[in-house]
């Protein structure tokens, strides 16, 4: 291997693009996933799924499946309920006066979504398990459904849930409606658009799975599963679906493949297993097919937009107002609500200046899966409504589309500025990302190249998308007071042992990004020891202390502060014991590369891990000092983090098959301090060909009826590598004020940034064209229809 | 992804192999299995026996004799793809067997398995019409040769009889004169063709059309001949213009297909473009 691994030790490890510790493992197949492992007595469960999207169940009859050999059990609605467990699948997000249907582990009496669990079967082989499957016998009485969240609403619309009338799951507003008014009757330019985000299907690698352990001797549960947060699952377990105490589960995160929001949420396949552990008395397995991750995975956006932004003479922006129908899905998920809420709502501000907001949101019951936060959850929306809208007012203004950003960005000397949509942006240079760019693009030049190349008849499109983001979510009484039934701090453990090797234990739950890299990356820093002496665990409930786990790019800015903040306790510790071994005192003692020595006599040293020794030997520690060397920080932010950029996208159109090529994409991110470049660029890639993926392949199509016809991957286009150029990324560095790394956050900027980049880009390419709008993803035909109607 | 209970067996010859199809109306031929196994795994096919046909010697090789290049009905997609002899005497077959998934399927998927399977979409149905194929087959009655154009008789359909295996695909070698071109457009979910056209042109002495073929996949419940469009090239100068006028005035797909990702109407408008092309590319061959 090259040498990138070798770090030198702890000296400028913090900024290094040190190689993932994590894949040797990984791409040689030794790594273990949930589905890798095998318990003794180990059987499997697999779940009979409505075949509709609303049906009534007149009758189920198992008893072929039962007597089927190999078969241990086929379990109902009626089975969880006399076993006497709460049996819930609970939404962690409350607004006013939201609908919150019931939600149960399996179906009572109505399916509402194709997927929809109905039974389950337990038997001693996956074959015999799905087998069995084909032998339960249910009598459906169906039913219309419906799957689009505007048309649910409009009268005469098949309800999903009796209680919810217009299947509406909640109304909520954010802004002022009539100062936003005021504005537009004073606009000397109104931009405006209908948009359609499309509803996406996550696709982790990894298909969820669980191996539930229970033993009823000791009433413990061990709960092997694909989760992005083992605690907050095991909350839920607890208190909702399961009865069982807290104290007596532990979820464990093997290594998991992908998230993206996915493995956020609890659903009921995984609290199933469990009890179904809990009624046979051994171990129980269940792994999704492919085809179950399509319907059963909580999909992402599927919004209905209409948007408006106003202008005044000079290109000012004076007003924004947004009015979106966003769909739930059947249930309401783990954090659904947030998702086109305050995930959403809140970003309509962008990098922009804007006097007045309003933006009015549905919550929309549908017959669909349920839709939850997917990989940026929320801002990709938001982002996409505003840059949407920025481009179009630059064509009603005749304003170019980066003059018209630059024109309107929020100054730099204007921080902390408060948005009209609740949000407090603690830093941010916006014309910093946006000069970089056009100067990387070559902005001036290509548009000569663009008038040139429309000449000869060669369609090309730029687009720019100016990104904010609010991640590392917040501090949990801000959170709390809007709604979260979770806190959002963060715990970490950094324990130092007696020989001065590290184990560093963090509450977060990497499935891809990296942590046991970039979190012993902080530590090396804080502590002067080498990166190698440096070992990270994550994903055990059993291991840690609480933690909230690894999504809306929270881990850095979040689990790296509370580490950064125990390793800080621990170097505190550490000089009160080092200035008695001195006999010195601690403010006279200085401490570079791992080193305590009296300032200005280096000579003289007590290195951390001699400290070390000294603390577990406690023969000789100043008074009042406890043994050992360790630290537990519970890390609340101050603030959300806002990264931001600018994204340019190239594309070419040809004319005579409608099929866009993306010839070049740049991001110019600001992320604040980077730990590891390497990390941060892979993070920014991937977000954007997932961002890709949506504005030119991917979309959830379902019928009038509500069936999901996008079921498999050959029908719906997850992108490949092939569709995409070799990405350019660049940074500017504008640190986080408010946490003790400077750190903010990356995981979702390029599904934020990219969707709008790509898609202004299009229809920059077909302005000649007379195209103001063009809904994702951009398949051929639809550029083809724009181009020759 | 659990298929349902099945035999296996694993015959030695043709003969043996027909024989257990012939006992068994319920059972299916594996060949690469690209196709099958995955809708096996997902139950919508429930065969109750396979029949692995995959390592009979007498459905192994390419060879060349009297004019006609003979690909046993095993031979994998990179085999084609990347056979010298296939190049030199089945340029077209060599250019859409590369085109073929990816290289896991290229290297497991077979010719015999690919045309027997007649998925509409596949690239090599097209290649097979185009070059006017003939098809060996075998069956208890001994075996019998099926022309390429009365091979494919609707969506996912052949000539072929429950009990019969395709044994080899035999081509006329490509005359001097000739260029062949293989143009896919592609459904970027499945990498199947949304319209894939082979084209073959053969040029006279001076350049003129003296016969031209084209051939359509993906557009259609099976491959198209646009049999009228390359009969109204004969005789003309090729130059572009007259191939866009050809196509343009003369090609009609028959029950064109349309799905959520592209409707009829576009396809046929993208079966002009695609077709254009690669009669274009023929003729630069040439």
């Amino acid at each position: 291997m090259a040498g990138a691994n070798n770090t030198n030790g702890a000296q400028g490890v913090f900024g290094s693009s040190i190689r993932r510790r994590e894949d040797p493992e990984l791409i040689t197949g030794q790594a273990k996933y949930t589905d890798d492992l095998q318990l003794s007595g180990m059987v499997y469960c697999t779940i009979l799924r409505s075949p509709y999207a609303h049906a009534r169940i007149r009758s189920i009859d198992a008893s072929q499946a039962e007597a089927l050999d190999g078969v241990l059990g086929v379990f109902t609605a009626k089975d969880i309920e006399e076993s006497g467990i709460p049996g819930a699948i609970p939404v962690g997000w409350l607004l006013p006066d939201m609908k919150i249907p019931e939600h149960y582990m399996l179906v009572k009496d109505t399916t509402r979504y194709v997927g929809d669990g109905v039974a389950i079967v337990v038997a001693e082989d996956q074959y015999t398990a799905h087998d069995a499957l084909e032998l339960i016998w249910v009598d459906y009485d169906p039913l219309d459904g419906v799957a689009d969240p505007h048309k649910a609403t409009v009268e005469g619309a098949p309800l999903v849930h009796e209680e919810a009338p217009g299947n509406i799951a909640f109304d909520w507003e954010i802004g002022d409606q009539e100062k936003t008014d005021a504005a537009f009757a004073n606009a000397a330019h109104i931009a405006s658009l209908d948009i359609v985000n499309n509803r996406l299907i996550p696709n982790a690698m990894e298909p969820r799975a669980a191996l539930a352990d229970y033993n009823s001797i000791t009433g413990e549960l061990i709960l092997y599963m694909t989760t992005q947060n083992p605690h907050i699952h095991r909350l839920l377990m607890s208190l909702a679906s399961l009865g069982l105490p807290e104290h007596k589960i532990r979820v464990i995160a093997p290594e998991v493949g992908g998230g993206f929001g996915s493995k956020i949420h609890h659903y009921a396949d995984e609290a199933l297993s469990a009890w179904a552990s809990m009624q046979v008395g051994r171990p129980v397995k269940w792994t999704a097919t492919r085809t179950e991750t399509y319907l059963t995975d909580a999909h992402g956006r599927d919004h209905v937009t209409h948007g408006e932004l106003a202008l005044d003479a000079e290109g000012r922006f004076i007003g924004l107002r947004v009015d979106t129908y966003a769909a739930m899905g059947a249930y309401l998920s783990t954090f659904a609500p947030a998702v086109p809420t305050y995930l959403y709502g809140t970003l309509m501000s962008g990098e922009y200046d804007l006097p007045a907001i309003y933006c009015h949101v549905y919550g929309v019951f549908t017959h669909t899966v349920p839709v939850d936060a997917y990989r940026g959850a929320g801002r990709p929306e938001a982002t996409f409504v505003v840059e949407r809208l920025v481009d179009e007012a630059a064509r009603v203004s005749g304003i170019d589309p980066a003059e018209i950003r630059r024109r309107n960005f929020i100054a730099p000397d204007n921080f902390p500025y408060a948005t009209q949509v609740a949000l407090e942006y603690d830093s941010g240079n916006y014309a910093g990302t946006l000069d970089k760019a056009l100067a990387t693009i070559g902005y001036d030049d290509f548009r000569k190249e663009q008038a040139a190349a429309r000449e000869r008849g060669q369609h090309l499109g730029i687009g720019l998308s100016a990104y904010i983001e609010a991640c590392g979510l917040a501090p949990s009484a801000v959170v709390g007071s809007l709604g979260a039934q979770a806190g959002q701090w963060e715990s970490a453990v950094v324990r130092v042992h007696a020989t001065g090797k590290v184990t560093v234990y963090s509450g977060c739950s990497g499935h891809g990004q990296g942590h046991e890299t970039t979190f012993a990356q902080i530590v090396a820093s804080a502590l002067g020891v080498p990166y190698e002496d440096i070992d990270v665990i994550e994903g055990d409930s059993g291991v840690m202390p609480h933690g909230w786990g690894t999504y809306g790019s929270r881990s850095a800015a979040t689990g790296g502060s509370a580490i950064a903040s125990a390793a800080q306790k621990v170097v505190d510790k550490a000089r009160t014991i080092a200035a008695h071994l001195l006999e010195a005192s601690e403010e006279d003692l200085a401490f570079e590369d791992g080193q305590f020595f009296v300032k200005g006599s280096p000579d003289q040293t007590q290195s951390l891990p001699d400290v070390a020794l000294q603390a577990y030997l406690a023969h000789n520690l100043p008074k009042g000092i406890e043994p050992a060397l360790e630290a537990t920080s519970f890390y609340d932010p101050a603030n959300f983090v806002f990264p931001f950029g600018t994204h340019i996208a190239i594309v070419e159109i040809c004319s005579r098959t409608g099929h866009v090529t993306l010839q070049r994409y740049l991001a110019v991110d600001d992320v604040g301090n980077v730990i590891n470049p390497m990390i941060v660029d892979g993070q920014v890639h991937g977000g954007i060909a997932q961002g890709v993926g949506q504005s030119l392949y991917e979309t959830a199509v379902y019928d009038e009826s509500a069936n999901l016809l996008s079921g498999t991957m050959l029908d719906y286009a997850v992108p490949k590598a092939h569709f995409l150029p070799s990405f350019e990324t660049d940074r500017t560095v504008t640190p986080c004020p408010h946490n003790p790394l400077g750190v903010k956050g990356v995981g979702e900027a390029g599904t934020i940034a990219s969707p709008a980049a790509v898609v202004n880009a299009v229809v920059d390419a077909l302005s000649p064209f007379g195209v103001t709008h063009i809904d994702m993803p951009v398949t051929p035909e639809k550029v083809w229809n724009a181009m020759h109607s | 992804m659990y298929p349902s209970k099945f035999d296996y067996h694993r015959p030695s010859s043709v003969q043996e192999a027909v024989q257990i199809l012939s006992a068994n109306p319920e059972a299916k031929v594996l060949a690469g299995g690209h196709s099958l196994v995955p809708v096996m795994k997902l139950r919508l096919a429930t065969p109750t026996a396979l029949v692995d046909i995959g390592r009979i010697e007498e459905l192994q090789g390419i060879g060349r004799a009297n004019g006609s290049l003979r690909i046993g009905a095993c031979v994998t997609y990179h085999e084609i793809a990347n056979s010298d002899v296939v190049r030199e005497a089945a340029p077209l077959l060599a250019e859409a067997a590369g085109q073929i998934g990816d290289r896991q399927v290229r290297y497991r998927g077979t010719i015999g398995g690919n045309l027997s399977h007649a998925d509409p979409a596949s690239d090599l149905p097209a290649a097979a019409l185009a070059l006017d194929a003939t098809l060996h087959v075998s069956g208890p009655n001994g075996s019998r040769s099926v022309g390429a154009s009365d091979f494919f008789v609707d969506l996912m359909m052949t000539a072929l009889q429950l009990d019969e295996i395709l044994t080899a695909v035999e081509i006329p070698a490509a005359q001097a004169g000739s260029g062949s071109a293989y143009v896919k457009f592609e459904h970027p979910a499945s990498g199947y063709a949304l319209c894939g056209a082979a084209a073959v042109v053969t040029r006279t002495a001076d350049g003129s059309c003296a016969s031209a073929s084209l051939c359509f996949n993906g557009v259609s419940a099976t491959a198209v001949d646009a049999a009228a469009v390359a009969s109204s090239l004969v005789g003309s100068d090729l130059s572009d213009a007259a191939i866009e006028s050809a196509v343009n005035e003369n090609l009609s797909i028959p029950d064109p297909t349309g799905d959520m990702f592209a409707s009829a109407a576009y396809r046929q408008e993208l079966a002009k473009t695609i077709g254009a092309q690669a009669l274009c590319t023929a003729r630069d061959r040439a």
